[in-house]
């Protein structure tokens, strides 16, 4: 009903509007004045607009400023989210020197020039002289744009020195799942063959191959009973598509064999360091916490589509790409805690969302406790993995993590 | 006492010539239909980008009311989107993806592209180069039919049984690639990606013909320094088209091997629906490549020619010649170029190498120089002249305070560094669409308001068109200022709901307000379809130049008539910006009058 009486209202005001038009085209039919005779009350009335029309738009501007500013995110928790904040605000001001320089004088020139019949335009082609002014110009103000833009840029996506911890992120739909590396330190290498419910990100050890390849061998088994029952009764589409599945499974065995020569070759010449051998005591889970005032390198890898990793409180952000690994380097600076006293919020998290997410993310409810920073502190370092060890075995809240963990969530 | 006049005097010297061709009674299947004139394809360009806009804005309305009012029905949705999109009015998150996928789709190639550039193309390069039709008819009504076809297909991709195309208008694999990914990855896609390779063939096709034309049919006297802007911004666009969509089309086509043929192009180790992938080797980051390759020489395909109708519109209106000329093809030049060696901006957080992401932050600030010099140039027309305010000149105002507004956002977007914490948010979906949906969709409206007369041959009513305008304008901004701040606050584009965020809960209320004048801007659009299709049937009859201007296409006769000029092609003797000139009578002389004895021809 409320919709019908809306609808009306809407309906009526549109015919009102054009019965308006209407009754002024006539009676502009009977003066004898045409449309495109723009009366002098019509075009001070325009300019009049204009006027009116920019005072206001500045008056939403600053309002929104004031209302909203300082409602946006609060001050970065990373060393280089400082920076950029810094810059961000070089950059608002220079904006918004040009956006009211400009605005006003389109906004006054338009008002104020409206057309008058006895007064002549002025005629003013061109001037070089001028031309050539607000050609340099804004070169000058995008200069320094330009300059501090990239300095930043590149402090920020220098590599990470060795020996720089390092985190992974996995995206997969529809959630987040961290690894850290073990006692070594080190992650070790991945193939997306070898994933299984126990084996969700795909780490290659010794015991994965072997799992997997007795997996794949039961599904071969399977297929190839499935082909010779139904050879003879099953509709050819059915076991041509038994075949296909057959050939797709053989292949991926295959291959595992020839990534297990690989993981042993490489072990054989490396010893300890092959990445290959440094993937059983790698901690995957579901929580993804930081240590604060240390340089981490977090590694992003993806299982499906392109994911992004987005942690607005750190200014950080960095696609997950699947087939190729990417780096986000950063350096956390504020705790959990301290940031729910600079916020006043008791209930804070931080968040990792998508940000090319197609579905509804949740942001995982870190677990309850007190002020821990010092804790935070020795998660940093070598003590990390032992920290990060204790954490997990106390099921989760005993320690406080420095971030929480964004997660997605299915519709249904 | 006006341009008539001139031109009578023009066509009494040429009246030998007179009986050519247009005596022949055409049928209505020839006049209206395959129509081979180009005033005619002009309208069915900009009739099918009208209806193609109405669906793009009312799928618009159905995805705001949901951001605003999350969760909660509205029958409006219901009606149009059936239980199975909308159950008891509450948008179905897939649709909402595809609703804001397509509405993108439609908007940036149905309406701006092949709406904007092929209304306007075909009605002004003609008429403005002097020429009686395009280098082509038949090529040109073939670009229009594959415009008609590609755009039925994507409409039928709204009805297909999984949806459709739901990965975002820059369709980036393997989201799109894969029907496991998502339900509008199935059919809906498959259609999208026929649809787009088929508008592509139709933008080539209008392409090479303006190209063609106005670089050969051009009217003697006619030198490309007497171009007036429309036709010199309309003829940087096609060629940009003509370098770029291809480059879209094999993208495509990649993709549709993809999806189709088992192919590995965008593909590579991926573990989906519980399995393992055969696909090895591919790169999802080269389908970025190749469609930002296109992607953002398009944003230039969509702006230019508002910026040229601009051009025209403001000094025309301003009774002043536009303020350097030169310049201005100069900045029309110089974006062009610029815009196909910036395509990198896109991915600054691909992993791109950060090298390569400070060479692209470095072509694209250098555009921001071409852009503000136009900026002053339009600001410094308007100074001191003697401002016409119709409808047309409003939108043309308009443009420019939406240009100067979304062009300084883009400088945040395009230095990499500050791209990081604002990539993905609702501030980007801020800045393009101030800055290139607004910009452009005013230069359509101004060119609308413009040559209303000269396509249809009556009047638009003005005062509607003063209604129009001002919501419209007040409306635009009231829509996407806040939506800036959305983003700032670190809202992600394309999320279905933000409720289960509190972090957002300060400024989500922005989400109401941005709704509310969406829909009040949209009414405003009926305002203006009234008068457009009330004004084609009962509109008051139309003289030969309403706007007292200068170029050509005000000296052909009222009534449409194949090949443009009774007799003789008008020869040119100007630019086609003498306004106001000293020593003249009127403030205004038209291109196809000669010089006085002792007159300087002027340039910019």
């Amino acid at each position: 009903m409320m919709t019908l009486l809306v609808l009306l209202v809407i309906a009526l005001g549109i015919i009102a509007v054009t019965q308006m038009a209407r009754v002024y085209e006539i009676t502009s039919k009977l003066r004898g004045k045409r449309e495109e005779e723009i009366s002098p009350a019509d075009n001070r009335m325009n300019a009049r607009f204009m006027w009116i029309f920019c005072v206001i738009y500045y008056a939403f501007f600053f309002w929104l400023l004031y209302a909203y500013g300082d409602k946006l995110l609060p001050v970065s928790a990373s060393k280089h989210g400082m920076v950029l904040d810094d810059l961000m605000t070089l950059n608002w001001v220079i904006l918004f020197i040009m956006f009211f320089f400009t605005n006003t004088l389109l906004f006054y020139f338009s008002g104020k020039y409206y057309f008058k019949k006895d007064r002549v335009a002025k005629w003013y082609p061109h001037n070089n002289k001028l031309e050539l002014a607000w050609t340099i110009a804004p070169a000058l103000f995008l200069a320094v744009i330009v300059i501090t833009g990239l300095k930043a840029w590149q402090e920020i996506t220098a590599v990470a020195p060795p020996g720089t911890p390092e985190v992974e992120l996995y995206g997969k739909q529809f959630d987040w799942t961290c690894r850290y590396p073990g006692k070594d330190g080190q992650l070790g290498a991945t193939d997306f063959r070898l994933i299984n419910d126990n084996n969700p990100l795909g780490i290659v050890t010794t015991a994965s191959i072997a799992a997997r390849l007795a997996e794949l061998q039961t599904e071969k088994d399977a297929t190839e009973k499935s082909i010779e029952a139904g050879y003879d009764h099953l509709p050819a589409d059915a076991l041509t598509k038994l075949e296909h599945h057959l050939g797709k499974v053989s292949r991926m065995m295959d291959r595992i064999v020839n990534l297990r020569t690989m993981m042993e070759q490489d072990i054989a010449a490396n010893k300890e360091a092959s990445k290959y051998a440094a993937g059983s005591d790698d901690i995957v889970i579901k929580e993804f916490h930081l240590p604060v005032n240390e340089e981490v390198n977090l590694t992003l890898r993806s299982r499906d589509i392109i994911h992004s990793a987005f942690l607005p409180h750190f200014r950080a952000q960095m696609n997950l790409v699947p087939g190729q690994g990417t780096v986000l380097k950063m350096t956390p600076t504020i705790t959990t805690d301290s940031m729910r006293d600079i916020m006043a919020n008791p209930e804070f998290n931080y968040i990792l969302m998508c940000n090319k997410t197609r579905r509804q993310p949740l942001q995982h409810a870190d677990g309850p406790g007190d002020r821990e920073e010092e804790r935070i502190r020795r998660m940093g370092g070598r003590d990390q993995q032992e920290a990060l060890r204790r954490c997990t075995s106390g099921g989760g809240t005993a320690c406080r993590w420095h971030s929480g963990i964004g997660q997605y969530r299915t519709e249904r | 006492m006006t341009m008539g006049a001139h031109a009578h005097a023009a066509h009494a010297d040429h009246g030998a010539a007179h009986h050519e061709h247009h005596h022949h009674e055409e049928s209505f299947i020839s006049k209206y239909v395959f129509s081979q004139d180009h005033k005619m394809i002009s309208k069915q360009f900009l009739v099918t980008a009208i209806v193609m806009a109405v669906v793009a804005v009312m799928m618009s309305i159905f995805f705001r009311l949901q951001l605003a009012w999350p969760g909660e029905g509205f029958a409006i949705t219901n009606f149009f989107l059936g239980d199975k999109w909308a159950p008891n009015g509450v948008l179905d998150s897939n649709m909402y993806l595809g609703l804001v996928t397509i509405h993108g789709t439609i908007m940036v190639f149905f309406v701006l592209t092949g709406g904007l550039s092929g209304t306007f193309a075909n009605l002004l390069i003609p008429f403005q180069v002097g020429a009686r039709d395009m280098a082509s008819g038949f090529l040109n009504m073939l670009s229009y039919w594959f415009f008609l076809v590609s755009s039925v297909l994507m409409i039928a991709s709204l009805f297909v049984e999984g949806g459709p195309a739901s990965a975002g208008w820059t369709v980036y694999p393997p989201l799109s690639a894969l029907p496991q990914a998502i339900p509008g990855s199935g059919t809906g896609m498959t259609l999208w990606l026929c649809s787009m390779a088929v508008f592509i063939v139709s933008a080539l096709l209008g392409g090479l013909n303006y190209v063609v034309t106005v670089l050969n049919m051009r009217t003697k006297g006619m030198k490309m320094t007497r171009l007036p802007l429309t036709v010199w911004a309309l003829l940087i666009t096609a060629v940009l088209g003509i370098l770029s969509f291809p480059v879209l089309l094999s993208a495509a086509l990649l993709l549709l091997m993809d999806r189709g043929l088992g192919t590995s192009f965008y593909l590579s180790e991926i573990h989906i629906g519980g399995e393992a992938l055969d696909n090895m080797g591919g790169s999802p980051i080269l389908f970025q490549h190749l469609f930002w390759f296109l992607g953002h020489p398009e944003v230039y395909i969509v702006l230019l020619p508002a910026l040229g109708i601009t051009s025209e519109v403001i000094a025309t209106n301003s009774r002043k010649p536009i303020f350097g000329y030169r310049a201005m093809i100069g900045s029309i030049l110089a974006i062009g170029f610029l815009s196909f060696i910036v395509w990198g901006h896109h991915m600054f957080v691909t992993g791109m190498n950060p090298f390569l992401g400070s060479v692209f932050v470095v072509t694209t600030l250098l555009i921001a120089i071409p852009s503000a010099v136009k900026v002053f140039n339009y600001i410094t027309t308007l100074w001191k002249g003697n401002i016409v305010m119709t409808p047309a000149m409003l939108f043309s105002i308009g443009l420019v305070a939406t240009f100067i507004a979304g062009g300084l956002t883009g400088i945040i977007l395009a230095d990499s560094a500050l791209d990081i914490p604002v990539h993905d948010t609702y501030f980007v979906v801020a800045h393009f669409h101030i800055v290139m949906g607004m910009s452009a969709i005013f230069g359509m409206f101004a060119g609308i308001y413009h040559w209303f007369p000269r396509m249809y041959g009556k009047m638009m009513n003005t005062r509607m068109g003063y209604v129009h305008f001002w919501v419209t304008f007040i409306c635009a901004f009231g829509v996407f200022f806040p939506m800036h701040f959305i983003g700032l606050a670190g809202a992600p584009r394309r999320y279905y709901d933000y409720t289960a965020f509190p972090m957002f809960d300060n400024v989500i209320d922005l989400n109401v307000v941005v709704t509310l004048f969406a829909i009040t801007g949209a009414l405003a659009q009926i305002i203006f379809i009234y008068n457009f299709f009330y004004s084609v049937f009962r509109g008051p009859a139309a003289v030969q130049n309403p706007w007292r201007s200068n170029t050509l296409e005000w000296t052909s006769p009222v009534k449409h008539m194949h090949g443009n000029w009774p007799g003789k092609i008008p020869e040119v003797y100007r630019w086609p910006y003498d306004y106001s000139k000293p020593g003249k009578a009127e403030d205004f002389v038209p291109q196809n009058v000669p010089h006085t004895d002792g007159e300087e021809e002027s340039h910019g």
